[in-house]
């Protein structure tokens, strides 16, 4: 990232301080007076907490300084800028058969029908909007996993939160279609969006929804957002977050998952191109008999930098838990992994697993891997495991001695080491895609999605 | 077909071919036997361009080429094949995709189309056939899991693919069972044509009686220090190594005598 000057850290949490409050009418103006304590409760923490420095052990690796120097304009209005909805509706995948939604700037593109209801009763659509309509039913979950009190980003969110996309699934309800959710940026000057993501499953429900993460115009983007998902007792969810942004687009994304009992849920996040990327995945097991599969696959390159946190919370006994995060560093690229794995107490006969394998590419690549495992059960399975390395140069060889020239058979091993992760992607159609994506990526051949029609750059 | 003469190699620093010449001919069958660590490898990984072999002198022509000049994916297109000791494991790449890729790139370089993949899998089921390698093998990863004798038998199967000019087969016979090693004989025997050559570099006189050389070099010390018919495997077999070495004690010791 090619930065300005740094702003020292007091400076910057004034002046985000001071435009909440030059700001606070606007603020208040679209969503529920709930909403607007908790931003009040939001701002008052911020104050206190700032910015994560890097003394803060979990951002060790990530300097947010200089991202929060830049001097953003704030993005706490829609953008009126026009889109063709056509042309974006392109970017869904082919052969795919989705509901598309469109967040613009961090705000739900379909003024028209803000809140749609679907047959089965399940609700999709703005977030804003939900939080007037349904204020009980945003109260009864909004907040409640995702902590102001020790997360300083989670705090500025909150005071700054507009919109984002709130998704409902009642009980009993199975969602037939994924729902993939294009979360695009474009801007004519350079902006900060903070939306705030909230998805209720209730009691023996199923959802599959895909995050498309994007920018669209050559600005410098910085986003800090928020994602709340409630995974009810005996529910099923896939979530599929995919992070294609330009070189000056700096993310930070913070999402909580909340499981209850008997629930299974895999997440993927796949991070194919951003200048500097920093994903929290908080998941707290809070019913007996859960499952979780949480898996990562970065490819970065040039002078990006990634960095990707997972803290698993046992919370309740006969739990499952897998970690499995990969990437690929190029060039300059720097990253980190840290997975935290937490066993309380009474978390008996709780499985616990975490991987996290990377390949260097250069000597000029870096990776920071941390482990940290803390188990207050005494009947657990857990393991943990990493590794930074290098291609196999027998595998190299090999394949060389086959007649597959070398730079097609470092793609090949490059592209098999990420196919552990593509392979978990249930929905068969977005694995492909993906599949294309990564393969492309690899090949340096991706500047943006096929057939999407954003120039993503 | 292929030239070598005074080839003097090393790895890390240690020399570990000292001088090695031979001639192999398009029909030829040449067997290469010696003791664990006369250098056997080293010779068959020079001549496929692993880059852990370092050249000190000598020279190798192959097909009127100097073969040392020429990359490792190059020589394989060119019709060189390296059936390896010790064959890799690729976790992840799957043999249909290892085999369509290298294939193809041996039909580029040759001026041929890419096979479409139904024609690919069509001459997959027939050299799968001539093998007799199971599906259950060819459907996995690159030798991921296999026993050493399937692996084996794996690199027959890609030498069947590849279709060679020279194969060198170092060990292919080891950790095969009766019936396996009849099959990697026959396969061998099958692709054998007036134009093609094969080095099969093996420890054991069996082999040589399914596959018939014309020509059986001991290497010692990275040497070649004797070259004979198929009956040089047999006289091996029976007196052994120590034989060669009393030989060589004599040979070289003159002042002695
Ligand atoms: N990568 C390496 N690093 C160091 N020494 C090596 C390496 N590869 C081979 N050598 C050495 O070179 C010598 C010859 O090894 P090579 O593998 O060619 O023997 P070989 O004749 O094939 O033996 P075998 O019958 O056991 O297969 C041995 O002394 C071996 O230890
Ligand atoms: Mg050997």
């Amino acid at each position: 990232m090619n930065m300005g000057e740094v702003v020292p850290k007091t400076d910057i949490v004034k002046k985000l301080v001071d435009s909440y409050y030059r700001n606070a009418d606007i603020l208040n103006k679209s969503n529920s007076v709930f909403i607007n304590e908790k931003r009040e409760e939001g701002i008052k923490y911020f104050k206190k907490l700032g910015i994560p420095g890097r003394k803060n052990e979990n951002y060790k690796y990530t300097n947010l300084e200089p991202v929060f120097s830049h001097p953003f304009r704030n993005a706490i209005s829609p953008s009126n800028k026009y889109f063709d909805r056509d042309q974006i509706f392109k970017c869904d995948i082919p052969t795919l058969d989705t509901n598309v939604i469109l967040l613009l700037n961090g705000f739900y593109f379909d003024r028209k029908t803000p809140l749609r209801e679907l047959s089965s009763g399940a609700l999709v659509g703005s977030f804003a909007k939900a939080s007037t309509e349904y204020p009980e039913l945003v109260e009864k979950y909004y907040g409640k996993y995702a902590q102001i009190t020790n997360e300083g980003l989670v705090a500025l969110n909150s005071a700054f939160v507009q919109d984002g996309i709130f998704i409902y699934v009642p009980k009993g309800i199975v969602l037939q279609k994924p729902l993939q959710i294009v979360n695009l940026i474009a801007s004519d000057d350079d902006i900060m969006v903070q939306h705030r993501n909230l998805f209720v499953l209730e009691e023996n429900t199923g959802a599959t929804v895909i995050v498309c993460d994007h920018t669209f115009s050559p600005h410098k983007f910085l986003t800090n957002s928020v994602t709340e998902i409630y995974a009810g007792p005996d529910s099923r969810f896939n979530f599929t977050k995919v992070q294609n942004e330009h070189n000056d687009a700096m993310q930070i994304s913070h999402t909580y998952l909340n499981q209850g009992e008997n629930s299974k849920v895999t997440s993927n996040l796949i991070t194919l191109h951003g200048g500097l990327v920093r994903n929290n995945f908080f998941v707290r097991l809070n019913g007996n008999g859960c499952e979780n599969n949480t898996t990562g696959l970065f490819l970065v390159d040039k002078r990006q930098h990634i960095d990707n946190y997972a803290y698993i919370d046992h919370a309740k006994p006969y739990c499952t838990s897998n970690q499995l995060f990969k990437g690929v560093l190029d060039d300059f690229a720097t990253g980190a992994f840290n997975g935290k794995i937490l066993v309380r107490r009474n978390a008996q006969k709780t499985q616990a697993y975490q991987a996290n394998n990377n390949i260097l590419l250069t000597n000029d690549a870096r990776m920071n891997t941390k482990p940290q495992l803390e188990i207050y059960a005494d009947d657990v399975k857990c393991s943990h495991g990493a590794t930074v390395g290098q291609l196999d140069e027998d595998a190299l060889f090999y394949m060389r001695a086959r007649g597959i020239g070398e730079r097609e058979a470092r793609l090949m091993l490059m592209y098999a080491f990420a196919n552990e992760i593509i392979n978990q992607i249930k929905v068969e159609p977005l694995r492909e895609r993906i599949n294309h994506l990564v393969d492309m990526r690899l090949r340096g051949e991706l500047s943006r999605c096929q057939n999407c029609a954003m120039n993503c750059g | 077909m292929l030239s070598i003469k005074n080839l003097r190699v090393s790895i890390e620093g240690k020399e570990i071919l000292g001088g090695i010449n031979l001639e192999v001919k398009a029909g030829e069958i040449h067997a290469i036997m010696g003791p664990n660590g006369s250098g056997k490898s080293t010779l068959a990984s020079v001549l496929a361009g692993n880059n852990l072999v370092e050249v000190i002198e000598g020279e190798v022509l192959y097909m009127g080429k100097d073969l040392l000049k020429i990359l490792p994916e190059e020589r394989s297109r060119q019709g060189i094949f390296l059936g390896f000791q010790y064959p890799i494991e690729i976790p992840g790449v799957s043999m249909v995709n290892f085999l369509k890729t290298a294939l193809n790139e041996h039909r580029k370089y040759n001026g041929l189309e890419p096979l479409s993949a139904s024609d690919f899998l069509k001459v997959m089921r027939e050299k799968k056939a001539l093998v007799e390698i199971a599906s259950s093998l060819t459907n996995r990863s690159v030798n991921e899991g296999f026993s050493g004798g399937e692996k084996k038998r794996n690199e027959i199967f890609q030498m069947a693919m590849l279709e060679p000019k020279l194969a060198i087969l170092d060990e292919t016979d080891s950790g095969l069972d009766i019936d396996a090693l009849k099959v990697v004989a026959n396969g061998v025997n099958k692709l054998k044509t007036k134009e093609n050559a094969t080095i099969v570099i093996t420890h054991y006189q069996r082999l040589l009686n399914y596959i018939i050389p014309d020509y059986v070099h001991v290497l010692y010390d990275g040497k070649i220090v004797k070259t004979g018919g198929k009956e040089l495997a047999i006289e091996l077999e029976e007196k052994g190594y120590e034989w060669i070495s009393k030989e060589l004690a004599i040979n070289s010791s003159p002042a002695i005598l």
